[in-house]
């Protein structure tokens, strides 16, 4: 069966400031059912848009061969001529748009007259759909079925487009474990017919499930390829190959000295989803934070991580949000942002473009935001003391700008989280939350920001710090807490935790989950 | 070392610029084509009267527009609404006029907490609420007036807006001294204002620009100011209306410029999740621009009905759309979060002079409309190509 469809050749793809893939390769047979593994951020989701022409022929280096041939996709619509068919993650269906309707979205079914000839389109899509066991009306809409039927469109709308390489980015994320195993059972029954499909997931049982190759990357790079049957192919092996890098000097050293004062502590912390009440997301969470200490929060994405430490933030996310939360001893009720600075809670969030910046404003209008009030006489700004407080703290976050008047918007991406940080170490805080504080940004900016960390927990603050990447939080923590689906799971001693150590606490409960529904 | 960098740069001089190269550009084409008409005395005084109620919707509406490009259309009706409350007042109900102004301001700021409420607190898109209040608050004015046309003679309203002033011993000839006297201190302490920030700067070694730009900057205006007064001195002197606008105008400028609480709209309008997550209420930031601009509304009301001297049913109409205009020709994006008071002005003198230009050599309506929508067009485009190319979006 040594009938190669897909081969990717040291392919490299830079976006400003980071390197996403360097030197990746990736060999695919035909009729095989071939998994990607790696952390988040490792480069899955970028490998799987460069092959779908996303990212353009052009934008990155090194080679692809579908089929035997050498490829250039421009667009997503050159690959999918070819039959590649990639279905995302975040779903691409228009909810008030009916199943046929999504399903030939852009590849209209048209008469004679160049009008759309509907009877053609709903046939054709029922047909499609009774391949991949869909039993409803094509002119159902989608948001009257289910995430896992919507699933099953997107499968059928890849079958519409003459699939013959499906790549399918976490299909099984936002599906019950019931609709998960029909979707496995599904490509298992396509692999018979001689589909070739990619599966990205994190969830170790589904590949040893239904997968017979997994390809392993870490930071940009292919570390290796398991075959079942021939290599080792369990979950503690790929875990390790996905953990197992270097951590020397890339953190600074730091001395522990956390003080016996709780600065911070959360009791039975209770979160809902803002627009599904019912749904639970973070669940009877309790924790606390020492004065000088760094407390590291690790997980999955949809662990609950940031929803939680949003929702401490003066209820900035979810709703029916019950527990208790003591600062220094108090007992305090945060009901919005302005009492959370109040009591010198900071957070500095994970998505800065959207959550964390005002682009189109500069440095000096970013850094003073949060606090205005203190570089006002009355209600007036002073501009010479608002200028000269920018200026300072542009200096002890070491941002890299020309002036204080720069947009934030043309910063780099590490100098963009240095302004960041710098408005908030401007609300003087106590306790600062810092959600991802080193998401793509390169390694020395990582490395200046870790020492920022370093000398604010030096002078008393307790960071809490939510990370997907685990040498950093192994490197960086006093103390690391695991999550899991919206579950504390463990609390563990930096110096005693392994990347192993947590990730086996992870894959474990998601499977039990799996298992006992 | 920076000062070798910065060498002047004619295309960033022009972008920055633009707009008031282009009211220069039109006021002087004007100039020419009415043969100076334009610039007689009694036209120079009309033309901040004839715009001055622009002028002060321009600056409520720029607040909104900050926000996040949110328009408020209901502005025309509101002055409809108001105008015929205080004329009903005054000429009806024989009230004083004290009264009438109180009341008209309380009215306007009403209505504007009333749809200040639904877009800030209820998230009802602005677009809709605004469309409603322009039927409902047109309904309740001709209800006001009865559908009737109201006319104004109370002499203490009409003195309150429309008087100009007069000082005995500085007015009384022909030429009014008062508006020189006014001009040339105006003049003088922009020239100080100038020598001394840059001392200032100078003393705490911030950056500064040339003292050449500075100078010619501050020397431009000074010398504008004082041609103006001049010519209010040649007519009837400086009218009460020209402080209200000027007031206004000021205020607002110093509002957006200068404080925390101006500061908030360019913020909710940059990225409104990071302004909330900066502790800002930013429910409150959209109530407060429409209930700011319900007042402005108001006071223009009352300015157009004592301008006028009467108020009817179709007072006005298609105001807030000379508002809108004003702003965005002015500068201020589309999107919000950009945008100065100054600017807007210069967007509604640019449309002012246009006008006034056009009804001198008597071209009607029907191409005034034109223009000003081909202007407002240009403008924007000009705004958004030169943006993108300087790399912005």
């Amino acid at each position: 069966m040594s009938n190669t469809i897909l081969e990717m050749k040291s392919i490299t793809k830079e976006f400003p400031g980071v390197k996403a893939l360097d030197n990746v390769n990736l060999k695919v047979e035909a009729g095989e059912i071939h998994a990607l593994i790696g952390e988040n951020g490792a480069g899955k989701s970028t490998l799987m848009n460069v092959l779908s022409g996303t990212y353009p022929a052009g934008s990155y280096t090194g080679e692809i061969y579908y089929e035997g041939r050498l490829c250039q996709f421009k667009t997503q619509k050159d690959s999918e001529a070819l039959g590649i068919v990639i279905i995302h993650q975040e779903l691409a269906l228009i909810p008030l748009l009916s199943i046929g309707e999504n399903m030939f979205l852009g590849n209209e079914i048209k008469n004679k007259m160049g009008c759309i000839d509907w009877d053609r389109t709903y046939s054709e899509a029922e047909r499609h759909m009774r391949q991949v066991g869909l039993n409803e009306s094509a002119q159902t809409l989608i948001k009257d079925i289910g995430t896992g039927k919507q699933q099953l469109v997107e499968i059928a709308k890849a079958f519409s487009k003459d699939v013959k390489l499906l790549i399918l980015d976490e299909p099984t994320s936002s599906l019950n474990d019931e609709d998960a195993k029909m979707l496995l059972d599904l490509l298992l029954a396509f692999k018979k017919e001689g589909l070739t499909s990619i599966i990205i997931t994190h969830k170790l049982n589904e590949i040893i499930y239904c997968a017979d190759k997994a390809t392993i990357i870490r930071d940009g790079s292919t570390i290796e390829t398991l075959v079942k049957g021939v290599d080792e192919f369990s979950e503690d092996r790929i875990i390790k190959g996905m953990v197992g890098r270097s951590m020397e000097d890339r953190y600074p050293a730091r001395e522990h000295n956390v003080q016996d004062e709780v600065n911070l502590e959360v009791k039975n912390w209770t979160v809902h989803h803002p627009l599904y009440p019912e749904r639970v997301v973070d669940d009877r969470i309790s924790f606390h934070i020492r004065k000088g200490e760094v407390v590291g929060f690790s997980g999955l994405q949809g662990a609950g991580r940031t929803e939680l430490a949003m929702s401490i933030f003066g209820r900035s996310y979810g709703t029916g949000i019950s527990g208790e939360l003591y600062i220094g001893g108090k007992k305090v009720e945060l009901k919005s942002p302005q009492d959370a600075i109040r009591h010198k809670l900071a957070y500095v969030t994970e998505d800065r473009k959207t959550n964390g910046l005002i682009l189109d404003e500069s440095i000096r209008f970013n850094t003073t935001l949060a606090r205005l009030d203190k570089v006002c006489r009355g209600s007036v700004i002073d501009g010479d003391e608002e200028i000269r407080v920018a200026e300072q703290m542009t200096k002890d976050m070491g941002t890299k700008t020309p002036t204080i008047e720069q947009n934030v918007g043309n910063l780099s991406g590490g100098n963009q989280q240095k302004a960041l940080l710098g408005k908030w170490m401007f609300t003087e805080p106590d306790i600062l939350i810092m959600d991802e504080p080193t998401r793509g940004i390169d390694v020395g900016a990582k490395y200046e920001i870790y020492c920022l960390i370093n000398e604010m927990v030096s002078q008393g603050k307790s960071v809490m710090m939510i990370s997907s990447e685990m040498p950093e939080l192994l490197g960086m923590c006093d103390r690391i807490y695991v999550m899991n689906e919206g579950r504390l799971l463990a609390e563990l001693d930096a110096k005693e935790a392994t990347q192993e150590g947590i990730m086996g606490h992870i894959i474990r409960d998601t499977n039990q989950d799996s298992q006992s529904a | 070392m920076t000062e070798s960098k910065k060498q002047f740069n004619l295309v960033s001089f022009l972008t920055k610029y633009a707009m008031v190269i282009a009211l220069a550009v039109v006021f002087i084409l004007f100039a020419v084509l009415t043969k100076g008409t334009l610039l007689s005395p009694q036209n120079m005084t009309n033309l901040m009267l004839q715009n001055g109620y622009v002028l002060v919707m321009a600056c409520g509406m720029l607040l909104c527009i900050l926000t996040g490009g949110n328009i408020d259309l209901s502005v025309g009706s509101v002055v409809c609404l108001v105008g015929g409350l205080a004329a009903v007042m005054v000429s009806n109900m024989h009230m004083p006029a004290i009264a009438a102004i109180l009341t008209g301001l309380l009215v306007g700021l009403l209505v504007g907490c009333w749809q200040g409420y639904w877009i800030g607190y209820v998230r009802i898109p602005p677009f809709i609420t605004t469309l409603g209040g322009m039927f409902i608050f047109r309904g309740l004015g001709r209800f006001v007036l009865n559908s009737k046309t109201v006319a104004i003679q109370d002499p203490a309203f009409l003195n309150i807006f429309t008087t100009y002033i007069k000082i005995p011993g500085l007015d009384d000839g022909a030429i009014k001294l008062s508006p020189i006297i006014v001009g040339v201190v105006a003049a003088v302490l922009v020239i100080f204002n100038t020598v001394k920030n840059r001392r200032e700067r100078a003393k705490k070694g911030y950056r500064q620009n040339s003292a050449l730009s500075d100078f010619v900057k501050a020397g431009l205006i000074a010398v504008l100011v004082l041609y103006y007064c001049y010519q209010l001195s040649r007519y009837r002197g400086i009218s009460v209306m020209l402080v209200w606008v000027l007031a206004v105008c000021l205020i607002y400028n110093f509002i957006t410029a200068k404080t925390a609480f101006g500061r908030y709209f360019y913020a909710v309008g940059g990225n409104e999740k990071a302004t909330k997550l900066s502790g800002i209420n930013t429910n409150k930031i959209y109530f407060i621009a429409y209930a700011n601009m319900g007042l402005l509304a108001g006071l223009c009301g009352l300015l157009c009905a004592a301008r006028v001297g009467s108020v009817n049913g179709s007072t006005g109409q298609s105001f807030e759309m000379d508002a809108i205009g004003s702003c965005f020709i002015g500068g201020a994006s589309a999107y919000g979060g950009s945008g100065t008071v100054g600017g807007v002005v210069i967007g509604a003198l640019l449309l002012g002079v246009i006008n006034m230009g056009m009804s001198i050599m008597g071209l009607g309506d029907t191409w005034q409309y034109v223009i000003k929508g081909g202007v407002l067009l240009l403008a924007v485009i000009f705004d958004v190509v030169t943006s993108r190319k300087s790399g912005k979006k």
